[in-house]
């Protein structure tokens, strides 16, 4: 394993190894369309006789509907027809999201439009089809329903208390799940410890707000009995299946299509009602539906995350050696589980992280998940991450700081051992291979700590206020069927390749993960040329059709190119064999005599020319007479990849903020960051640098401004992006991102995943950065978003 | 239902005429009546820059204009700004330093971009990063953006020492 050999790992130049695509900042294939305008994203998709959906919005966040009359708006102009949940129940099946390796879990059933009770404010209740969107939104202001508004449960804290509000009566109460981690013996820790330090940490409500907001196309075939699905999502088998069953189709009636995807973060991995109303329209229609939500609807119905609150303590010796950690956690997921990963995950995923970069014995960690009457939560970029990495690193810059220690030295005190892996963590994580120290010294390599304490010290004599914070991390990529399969899920933890070679000696690779901006086909067509043996120009690659692609579990938890990439590796090299059969067979030699270098037979001591591969094709594919009758000639290979020996492939890394805290405005400016990761085998740094950047610029946006605000009735207050402020360029600092390389010894290629690190860790980073800055004021921070009005608070200062 | 208009204007420098509905934006008179889809509606309310086009030699959010205003305008869009090769090293700088990720932002973005490199030929990164400040980009750090637009002031710099 791991012996493939890339111009670096056996010392020599790329020109050496003209191949070698593993390592290069190749630029992707598909950038130029997106600079000229030339995508095609769902919305852009144009077909004969489409129709177009607005929906009626619930405005109560708990309320029985009492009567729907839609009379005055089916006489609308333009409108078609209007559909109520009673209508859409006729065609399709309601779902519930539990999973079962998650014990004690519960959810209700949730249908596409509800039946007798709206549950949130934004929930979709009554869908209008017109001839356009305008004429549909005209339709739904013509509509009219009679509501009974009924008591909410917003606040999570007293969602389990005796008068709480019960969204399920039939669940007898709104606990969703609960679960304790345990290990050694927490009391007596704590009861020896030197010193034990805690605080309450708030991680606030946010949401993913991708630019290209939830889009889907549907339309139904009668003649044909087929669903044709063009869809803005981030695994189209696992909707191929949930459209199939809850329409009470055959999966394979079911086709779903994903052409360009405007950004994903999790956002787009999960089943929503109003997609589901969409489907079930145009199946009862006969005829294509399509829905674009606009920006409220986005912010009132994409999956809000990350709303807990975390009581924490941690215990530490005189040498600052960390005793254990114990944690509380409680967090609200709205009114139903998500389908079909659940809702529950993220808390679980809270237990599984929290301590996670360090050697530590005792650990107690519980969370709590109950229902609230808000939108509903899920998975979202780093899910759980940033969460588990603000406690235990805010816990442990507060440990040094009642030591009186170094925040660097607490960490290397206590970050577990380069050499200790395979290593299993105190809730039961386990560990290939990780390196914090190594991680560590590059980060301190970067960023120049000592003219920053010296410009520190400096500007604190002139009243200006900066901070230093450091976060370690650790992140789960490439999931195994533990994540979701065993659960219950049809969630494919595999994924496939086909690679074939056509006439002219070009290739074409068509992979089940798929691209929504973090460079999948770029990686893929390296792989594949690097697999083949040919210039990446020749490489063509195809994701994001059910009906073309090898059945895979698409691009979600940073598995594509962990997976997709390995499968493709897989299939390449395969291929490639296949290849030289043929070659040796034509050329009179033995294939093992032979190479393919840059689309061209060669012979493998000599690197002599012996034929292109556009004469091998031209000959297998259109003069297969003159080849001996016996010969195998299918140029074409699929391989499919799982993952096998660990359930999870964990990366790891360490990021440093450096900010100024205005203390008169309370407004935190960021004026440097720093991120070293190790996300295996780097497939190609310019990809993986971006990408890590703007996974810590969403990371800074929910520690600093993003927030799903919520008024006392339950009502969404920032429902614009005037109101929800997301990160701009202007406010973003310069970020510099370095790399270990430890790869996995699960695969050839020896990837794991990068597109999660940068959220993982910046909040973190971030929040220990202000505190350090208002640390000689006796001031600090822990509810994020870290807002002026809070900073001030801390201050002592409103 | 609202009242309709009939305007003339020049779009990507073809003449087009249509009846318009008087709420009918330019970001979905671009997208549905013309069929030119490169630039994207993000937001409806002026605040991501995804629907940035040019009228009259001027970057306005296409979200904001009614249709109906622009009888005799001269409108950009991207695919007109492509064609005529305006930005061609800029957008060559986007792929050449992966500027553009999901690539929903990137039209926006280009056409923001392509007004510094008209108007502020001098710009700092800090003013880049000033001047794409209504441009919404989920994906990047927005720093291979900024580099994009660096390095292409630079080498227009160069090229005309
Ligand atoms: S769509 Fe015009 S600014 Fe967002
Ligand atoms: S590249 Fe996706 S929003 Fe900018």
């Amino acid at each position: 394993m791991n012996d493939m050999p890339t111009p670096a790992s056996i010392g020599l130049s790329r020109e050496d190894l003209p191949n070698s695509y593993i390592g290069r900042s190749v630029p992707r294939p598909n950038v130029p369309k997106l600079v000229q305008g030339r995508a095609t994203y769902t919305d852009d998709v144009a077909v004969p006789r489409l129709v177009h959906a607005a929906f009626l919005r619930s405005p109560h966040a708990h309320a029985r509907i009492v009567a729907i009359d839609t009379a005055a708006a089916a006489k609308v102009p333009g409108v078609v027809r209007v559909f109520t949940g009673a209508d859409l129940a006729k065609v399709c099946d309601p779902w519930v999201a539990t999973l079962e390796h998650l014990k004690g879990m519960k959810s209700a059933p949730q249908y596409p439009l509800p039946l007798e009770r709206a549950t949130w404010q934004g929930e979709p209740v009554v869908a209008v089809v017109a001839d356009s969107r305008a004429a549909a939104e005209d339709g739904v202001a013509a509509l009219a329903v009679e509501w009974e508004p009924l008591a909410a449960q917003l606040d999570m804290e007293t969602a389990l208390d005796p008068g709480a509000v019960v969204i399920h009566p039939a669940l007898g109460d709104n606990l969703v799940f609960t679960r304790t981690a345990e290990k050694g013996d927490v009391a007596a820790a704590f009861a020896s410890a030197h010193k034990v330090v805690e605080a309450t940490f708030v991680t606030g409500r946010h949401t993913g707000v991708t630019l290209e907001a939830r889009s889907i196309l549907a339309d139904y075939n009668r003649a044909e009995g087929t669903l044709t699905v063009h869809h803005s999502t981030q695994a189209p088998h696992m909707m191929q299946g949930v459209f199939a069953k809850q329409l009470r189709m055959e999966e394979g009636a079911v086709r779903v299509i994903c052409k360009d995807v405007g950004g994903s973060f999790g956002i787009k991995v999960h089943v929503y009602p109003d997609e589901v109303a969409v489907a079930a329209m145009a199946r009862i229609m006969g005829r294509p539906v399509k829905f674009v939500a606009d920006r409220f609807e986005s912010f009132v119905s994409d999956i809000h995350a990350r709303d807990h609150r975390i009581k924490g303590r941690i215990a530490v010796d005189a040498e600052g050696k960390i005793l254990g950690f114990d944690i509380d956690d409680r967090t609200g997921i709205g009114p139903y589980s998500v389908y079909p990963r659940t809702s529950a995950i993220e808390g679980n995923q809270v237990v599984n992280l929290c301590g996670g970069p360090y050697d530590f014995a005792n650990y107690r960690c519980t969370t709590t998940v109950v229902f609230q009457n808000k939108t509903p939560t899920c998975q979202y970029r780093a899910v759980g991450h940033p969460i588990a990495t603000a406690v235990t690193e805010g816990l442990v810059d507060l440990a040094a700081e009642a030591l009186g220690m170094d925040p660097i030295e607490i960490r290397r005190r206590n970050l577990i051992r380069d050499d200790a892996y395979p290593y299993t963590s105190p809730p039961g994580m386990r560990f290939e291979g990780l390196s914090h120290h190594a991680a560590l010294a590059k980060l301190l390599e970067m960023v120049p700590v000592e003219r920053i304490r010296a410009d520190q010290a400096e500007q604190r004599r002139r009243g200006v206020h900066r901070g230093l914070g450091f976060a370690s991390f650790i992140e789960l990529t490439n999931p195994s069927p533990f994540m979701y399969g065993i659960g219950g899920a049809r969630i494919s933890a595999q994924d496939g390749a086909t690679v074939r070679m056509d006439p002219d000696g070009s290739v074409v690779v068509l992979s089940g993960v798929t691209e929504q901006g973090q460079g999948t086909d770029g990686i893929l067509r390296q792989i594949v040329a690097h697999g083949v043996g040919v210039p990446v120009e020749r490489v063509k690659v195809i994701t994001g059709d059910t009906q073309t692609t090898p059945y895979g579990g698409g691009t979600w938890a940073c598995r594509g190119a962990g997976i997709g990439g390995e499968a493709a590796l897989q299939s390449a090299i395969a291929l490639k064999q296949q290849i030289l059969q043929v070659a040796g067979t034509m050329l009179q030699a033995a294939p093992g005599s032979l190479d393919i270098v840059m689309g061209e037979v060669v012979e493998r001591e000599t690197g002599r020319a012996r034929m292109p591969l556009g004469e091998l094709g031209r000959i297998v594919y259109f003069r297969g007479d003159t080849l001996p009758k016996d010969l195998a000639r299918e140029l074409v290979q699929t391989r499919h990849f799982i993952t096998k020996e660990y359930p999870f492939a964990f990366t790891n890394g360490i990021q440093a903020s450096w900010v100024e805290v205005d203390v008169e405005t309370g407004i935190v400016k960021l004026l440097e960051h720093w991120c070293v990761e190790d996300c295996g085998r780097v497939i190609n740094p310019l990809l993986v640098d971006e990408q890590v950047r703007g996974g810590i610029v969403q990371g800074l946006g929910g520690a600093l401004y993003e927030h799903c605000v919520y008024d006392e009735q339950g009502n969404l207050l920032t429902t614009t992006m005037a109101d929800y402020l997301v990160p701009m360029s202007a406010e973003m600092p310069e970020m510099h991102v370095g790399h270990v390389e430890t790869p996995t010894n699960e695969s050839l290629l020896g990837a794991k995943g990068a597109g999660e690190a940068g959220t993982a860790g910046a909040p973190a980073a971030l929040m220990n950065a202000i505190n350090d800055a208002l640390r000689p004021l006796g001031a600090r921070v822990t509810e994020q978003p870290f807002t002026p009005a809070r900073i001030l608070a801390a201050l002592g200062r409103i | 239902m609202s009242t309709r208009h009939d305007i003339t204007l020049t779009v990507n420098g073809e003449r087009v005429t249509r009846l318009v509905e008087a709420r009918r934006h330019l970001i979905d008179f671009l997208r549905l009546d013309l069929g030119l889809t490169g630039s994207h509606a993000g937001c409806e309310h002026g605040v991501c820059g995804a629907c940035t086009v040019r009228v009259d030699g001027e970057i306005v959010r296409g979200c904001l204009v009614l249709a109906a205003s622009l009888d005799g305008a001269e409108v950009t869009t991207i695919e007109g700004l492509s064609d005529s090769g305006e930005v061609a090293d800029l957008q060559d700088a986007f792929v050449a330093r992966n500027a553009a990720q999901c690539g929903f932002c990137t039209p926006g973005m280009v056409m923001a971009a392509a007004d510094i490199l008209r108007h502020h030929p001098d710009a700092t990164r800090a003013e880049i990063r000033e001047h794409l400040s209504g441009n919404y980009c989920r994906c990047t750090g927005y720093q291979a953006i900024v580099d994009a637009v660096e390095s292409t002031l630079t080498a227009r710099k160069e090229g005309v020492r």
